[in-house]
């Protein structure tokens, strides 16, 4: 007994004295290295749910930035200089959100990732704004946050909640040329959502009238009776909002009754079973959907090194994390420094090749290119189109 | 006119469908006073049942006459079964016990026969492929109405009168009435109660597989939850009409129709069922035993 006791002494004296020797290490090196680049390290912070039931979606923008920086890094860093990462959890709660961004702005960072929820980070960006400093989100979808016009510091690498909406009013408008559309919703959330977005978009344009503007029960056995009162309505396109089920009953009432208006839907309804079930119906049925990005060989890249690095698939948001980092760390350099107004020049000017394509943002700061696509059925499959 | 005519007509397909599956609804209810919440369930088995058939059916290369009748007839066939098995489980143990409990083993089954179409089949929504022939004369009113519709308003119209006769002019007929105006009584005369009302059980799974075949050929998609929704609707024309009379059944589904596509029509779809429901309670309110309904003394 006493000889195990004795042992496990000296095994914990000797761990002690390892880890001590290897904390030296792991301390001179980078200093040594900054020494002899002869600067102080950019420091980027990444916010976000990091504990808690909404970790999953906020842990991934982590580890993307992680993956980004130490590419960047290991080719020599910005200009000479090495970037470091601080991370702050605000468990995607709003009260938390604004003590990490005071944290992180007292701790010197001099741009953000994050925050990850729409509620934590329009609660951030004002100690932010007051800080001077540029923020890029990958995952707050939230529209005013960039439509209100009230944060010129604030950025984001994904589509916002009425982006669907406006693809699918500005193809029908644009494309198609309508200029009376019949907006129908099956009264759910997203469904209801997206038809009032798309609703406030046709009012908002010249000379387009919303013939009807009607919700209709999931579920029932026929929808023959607000068919009727498109066509009666004269509408020259359908713009649904909601699933396939009621989309394919819908499309097939009004191709049986010899309607052949352009039908234009969601996320929603691009999905196969739509086309299995609505069959030759399906034929011509325009849906949005998110841009595939799966072949570009950046992502394929990303994704690949995130399992060599971590050894498991990326989580939620990953891509759209990669983007953003890519995107933040390019504008540093292109600006030269992390300069507020440079940097917010550079964001909309410079444009960086990334796994979600070649973005830069608008004056607003959404991405441009980034989000959804508008989709045809043709010959029995969603065809992306131009 | 011609808006009015479609919506018409629209109401009149919607008021069939209903109608179908609600005359097994007051059938029961009308023998045993029992409403059978599961109904709606064997609908749904019988469109799935057809669909299975009919695939099969079309795989062998056969012609489409003979899959819709091989189809319908094998529908009917196994929700039959279904129906009378359920009737010996479920309802004919509880016979004698308190009116709450066979209502409750309603609702068991019906959520039963849900979840075990779910597991042994799928929980996505299938493809039903119109079994239906076109009828070429129509072809120029295609914009007004479908083959498929005037199927249904046939099929419902016949089943109507064919089931008024059979209560009305047969011998099972006689014993149905019988046992629905005094069970203990009809008992005691010899008539088979117990025979009696597996035969209502029959006929009344073999409408909700008609039913299902034609609805589910009509809209072209099926799931597992059909029953469920149109089962819903079809009980409350049954109570509009109402239940326990053929002919109540049909003109509380068609009224419940007409109002709910007028609602669309006129008004908007997103109220369409807060009319048809105010109009319900309106008619119960002036009319507490429904349209057709005998107001009849309680039984003590």
């Amino acid at each position: 007994m006493m000889g195990r006791v004795n042992v496990s002494k000296s095994l914990k004296k000797w761990y002690l004295v390892t880890a001590t020797a290897i904390a030296a290490v792991l301390l001179t090196l980078p200093a040594a290295s900054f020494a002899a680049k002869n600067a102080k390290p950019i420091k980027i912070g990444v916010p976000g749910a990091h504990t808690g039931d909404l970790a999953s979606y906020g842990l991934p923008t982590v580890k993307a930035t992680e993956l980004v920086i130490k590419a960047k890094n290991e080719a020599g860093g910005i200009n000479g200089q090495m970037i470091q990462l601080l991370t702050e959890d605000d468990a995607c709660k709003p009260e938390m959100a604004v003590n990490a961004a005071t944290k992180l702005v007292t701790s010197g960072a001099q741009a953000i990732i994050g925050h990850i929820c729409s509620g934590a980070t329009n609660a951030a960006l004002g100690v932010y704004k007051d800080a001077k400093l540029v923020v890029i989100s990958p995952s707050a979808t939230n529209p005013p946050l960039t439509q209100s016009g009230d944060n010129p510091n604030f950025f984001r690498t994904i589509a916002s909640d009425d982006a669907q909406a406006r693809l699918q009013v500005d193809f029908a408008l644009d494309k198609l040329g309508v200029k009376k559309v019949a907006v129908i919703h099956d009264k759910g959330d997203y469904g209801k959502g997206l038809a009032e977005f798309a609703k406030t978009f046709l009012e908002a344009s010249p000379g387009v009238t919303v013939t009807i503007f009607e919700g209709v029960t999931p579920g029932a056995v026929d929808y023959s009776a607000v068919v009727q009162k498109i066509k009666q309505s004269k509408a020259e396109a359908v713009i649904f909002g909601g699933y396939h089920p009621e989309a394919s009953k819908i499309v097939t009432q009004m191709r049986r009754r010899g309607m052949k208006i352009p039908f234009i839907s969601d996320d929603g309804v691009k999905d196969d079973t739509f086309i299995k079930v609505a069959g030759k119906y399906a034929e011509g049925v325009y849906a949005t959907g998110p841009k595939d990005t799966s072949t570009n060989p950046l992502t394929i890249k990303a994704i690949a090194d995130h399992k060599q690095f971590y050894g498991e698939d990326p989580g939620a948001f990953f891509l759209n994390a990669y983007a953003a980092a890519q995107a933040m760390v390019n504008a540093i350099e292109k600006a030269g420094s992390t300069d507020y107004d440079k940097l917010i020049h550079a964001l909309r000017n410079e444009a960086v090749e990334t796994p979600l394509g070649n973005i830069k943002f608008d004056e607003k700061g959404d991405a441009i290119g980034i989000g959804f696509s508008i989709y045809q059925v043709q010959k029995g499959v969603y065809v992306e189109m131009e | 006119m011609e808006y009015f005519l479609e919506l018409f007509l629209g109401g009149l397909t919607r008021g069939s469908i209903y109608a179908l599956i609600a005359l097994g609804y007051t059938m029961v209810y009308g023998i045993i006073e029992l409403i059978n919440f599961a109904h709606g369930e064997i609908y749904m088995i019988g469109a799935f049942t057809a669909l299975i058939v009919a695939s099969v059916l079309n795989i062998m290369g056969f012609g489409p006459i003979t899959i819709l009748i091989l189809a319908m007839v094998l529908a009917v066939v196994y929700s039959c079964a279904y129906g009378f098995t359920m009737e010996k489980i479920a309802y004919k143990p509880l016979r004698h016990s308190t009116r709450l409990a066979p209502l409750i083993s309603a609702i068991g089954m019906s959520i039963f026969f849900q979840n075990y179409v779910l597991l042994a089949q799928t929980s996505d929504f299938l493809p039903f492929p119109s079994l239906l022939p076109e009828l070429e004369f129509l072809e120029p009113y295609a914009f007004i109405i479908r083959s498929s519709e005037v199927f249904i308003i046939l099929t419902t119209l016949v089943v109507m009168v064919l089931l008024t006769l059979l209560i009305k002019f047969t011998r099972i007929g006689k014993a149905m009435r019988a046992t629905a105006q005094d069970r203990t009584m009809a008992m005691l005369v010899g008539v088979d109660v117990n025979r009696v009302i597996s035969t209502t059980f029959i006929i009344g799974s073999s409408m909700a597989a008609i039913g299902g075949v034609l609805i589910a050929s009509h809209i072209g998609q099926i799931n597992f939850y059909i029953g469920f929704i149109a089962g819903i609707k079809a009980f409350t024309a049954a109570v509009l009409g109402g239940i326990g009379s053929i002919p109540g059944a049909v003109l509380g589904s068609l009224v419940l129709g007409w109002t709910e596509s007028f609602a669309t029509g006129y008004i908007s779809s997103d109220y369409e069922d807060v009319f048809a429901f105010g109009f319900l309670v309106l008619i119960l309110i002036f009319r507490p035993a429904g349209l057709l309904g005998k107001t009849t003394t309680q039984k003590v």
